[in-house]
């Protein structure tokens, strides 16, 4: 394989990083990440700029090593039951990067189910976790598949509390809210305007604008001139971290195919 | 007075699957301990499977419990806040049932759920949380009210009432005859809760140990379930399969996809159910041991 070759960056090494980027500066608190590329982001976080992340082995234990995806951790350096963990939630110090069925332009998402929720078309989890998540501990989203059945106009079900959604609620429903990106394997998403409604921040590189506007079932914020950035390409560390560390398996090119 | 040191001649709790289940009656609320495909209390489920006990109201961070339970239609009402196998992340009797329309829903977040079992063991009336705020978890369920703090945040959050029981059904790695259980795995989900916002308690488990030995190489605070909470205790070995119970056994998960495959039409879950539940506990483990003999 040439050098050049080895560099060629897959679209889900892009969404490695642009999750990765979601605990940037976040500090001591737990990193928890739902899906297998948020999972390599908040390893690949770790190992980089966010050091101080806590992460956890996906049962009851805070680890203190970064082992690969799949592979057993060898160090324990705390003990978090699910009673534990739901008072962590409560308490804010983590930050969530949930799936999304559906979610929509104020950050509402559902993962409960699929049409009128009395008598479901299509049963789906239930809210799990995500309305106490949303109302209490910084939340960012993962889509694997940027399309118009996730991407919608309104969701069937409110689990995950968006924007619009705590503030029709009151002062005690948006004083911890802080949904913070969604990445989606065609680019990075905000809340980052005056509304509060989702705009576009920056595009994986081969994406267009077009494509991106034509898989979302809602108009997103506007593009500010001069058009949009593509997300940043990883470093040569990274990529090594990626391929040779956390990953080393390729689990990430299943979730997210070139 | 008398030597309080000597042998403990007190007859203990033992009791059968099938006599715990003779307790339940039909229309009851009914806890079930362990989360998702976690440390299930399924041999004492498969003994409700098989008695006439039905149009239940069931408590329970659900699993295959909640899915075995939906499937023989023994659920009028169900407080969950998701049901799921883990591995397989929907749990397709679940899904088919509330598809149908089969039982009464009352869905609530995570956090709000082991506030509401918190909120019995303690005897309230309900417990406050922010979680449920914004969502529609509030729109769903309209039993839900908020309450608004009395100190000068005037905060408005989430009344969640206590969830109260009359039976709660647990599984424990280690228990002595008095009721009195240890978990051996990382996780005591919430069956000691469980076991306190319930009337009445029962406690299966790996093994049954000599009273005064459960303590034994052992931290005490493994001893999640104290005794004053426990009506009865079985011992059912692999009594949480197809479920994990760690480190006894983990998820026997070519089985869970067996069950999972099975569910999906009604011809392969009449099939799965004549073949694994149709007879005793003991039928069932050897219908299991001869299943994955076949799959080899």
């Amino acid at each position: 394989m040439t050098r050049a070759a080895e560099r060629t960056v897959t679209r889900a090494e892009y969404c490695v990083v642009a999750c990765a980027e979601a605990w940037r500066d976040n500090g001591e608190i737990l990193a928890s990440p739902m899906g297998t590329i948020p999972s390599i982001g908040a390893r690949l976080a770790k190992l980089t700029f966010a050091p101080d992340l806590l992460l956890t082995d996906g049962e009851a234990l805070l680890i203190g090593d970064v082992p690969a995806l799949g592979a057993a951790s060898g160090v324990t350096e705390g003990w978090l039951p699910y009673r534990k963990h739901l008072t962590m939630v409560l308490g804010g110090r983590r930050h969530v990067m949930m799936g999304a069925s559906q979610i929509d332009r104020f950050g509402n998402q559902n993962i409960s189910c699929i049409g009128d929720w009395a008598r479901p078309r299509r049963q789906l989890l239930g809210v799990r976790g995500a309305p106490a998540n949303t109302v209490n501990n910084p939340v960012s989203y993962w889509v694997p598949r940027h399309s118009t059945r996730v991407f919608v106009e309104k969701v069937d079900m409110v689990s995950g509390v968006g924007y619009d959604s705590a503030a029709a609620a009151g002062p005690s429903a948006t004083r911890f809210h802080d949904l913070r990106r969604v990445v989606s394997d065609l680019g990075v998403f905000d809340f980052a305007t005056p509304d509060h409604a989702m705009r576009a921040v920056s595009l994986h590189p081969g994406v267009t604008l077009e494509q991106v506007r034509e898989a979302t079932g809602f108009t997103l914020a506007a593009v500010p001139d001069g058009g949009l950035p593509y997300t940043r390409e990883p470093t040569d560390e990274e990529l090594r971290l990626i391929r040779e560390v956390v990953d080393p398996r390729g689990l990430r090119e299943r979730e997210v195919r070139a | 007075m008398s030597d309080r040191r000597g042998p403990d001649h007190r007859a203990g709790k033992i009791m059968t699957p099938d006599e715990i289940v003779g307790r339940l009656e039909s229309g009851m609320t009914l806890g079930i301990g362990g989360w998702g495909s976690r440390r299930k209390p399924m041999a004492l489920v498969r003994a409700l499977l098989r008695s006439g006990v039905t149009d239940l109201t069931v408590v329970s961070y659900g699993g295959p419990d909640i899915g075995l339970l939906a499937a023989a239609g023994r659920i009028r009402r169900l407080v969950t806040a998701f049901t799921t196998l883990d591995s397989i992340p929907l749990e397709p009797h679940f899904r088919a049932a509330r598809e149908r329309g089969a039982f009464e829903l009352v869905e609530l977040d995570e956090a709000m759920f082991m506030q509401g079992l918190t909120a019995a063991a303690q005897r309230l009336p309900f417990l406050p949380i922010r979680a449920g705020l914004g969502s529609d978890v509030l729109r769903v369920n309209l039993l839900l009210r908020t309450v608004t703090s009395p100190y000068d945040d005037r905060e408005e959050l989430v009344a969640v009432p206590a969830l109260r029981m009359d039976a709660a059904l647990v599984h424990l790695n280690r228990a002595d005859r008095f009721g009195n259980a240890r978990y051996l795995g990382p996780d005591p989900y919430f069956d000691d809760l469980f076991c306190e916002a319930s009337d009445t308690a029962y406690v299966s488990c790996e093994q049954i140990v000599d009273a005064g030995r459960l303590a034994e190489h052992a931290a005490p605070q493994t001893l999640l379930i104290s005794r004053h909470t426990v009506t009865g205790v079985a011992e059912t070995p692999k009594g949480a399969h197809f479920t994990s119970c760690v480190p006894d056994y983990g998820r026997d998960e070519p089985f869970q996809k067996a069950y999972a495959d099975a569910a999906a039409g009604p011809e392969s879950w009449a099939a799965f159910r004549a073949r694994f539940l149709a007879g005793s506990e003991r039928d069932y483990h050897l219908a299991v041991r001869a299943w994955h003999k076949e799959q080899r």
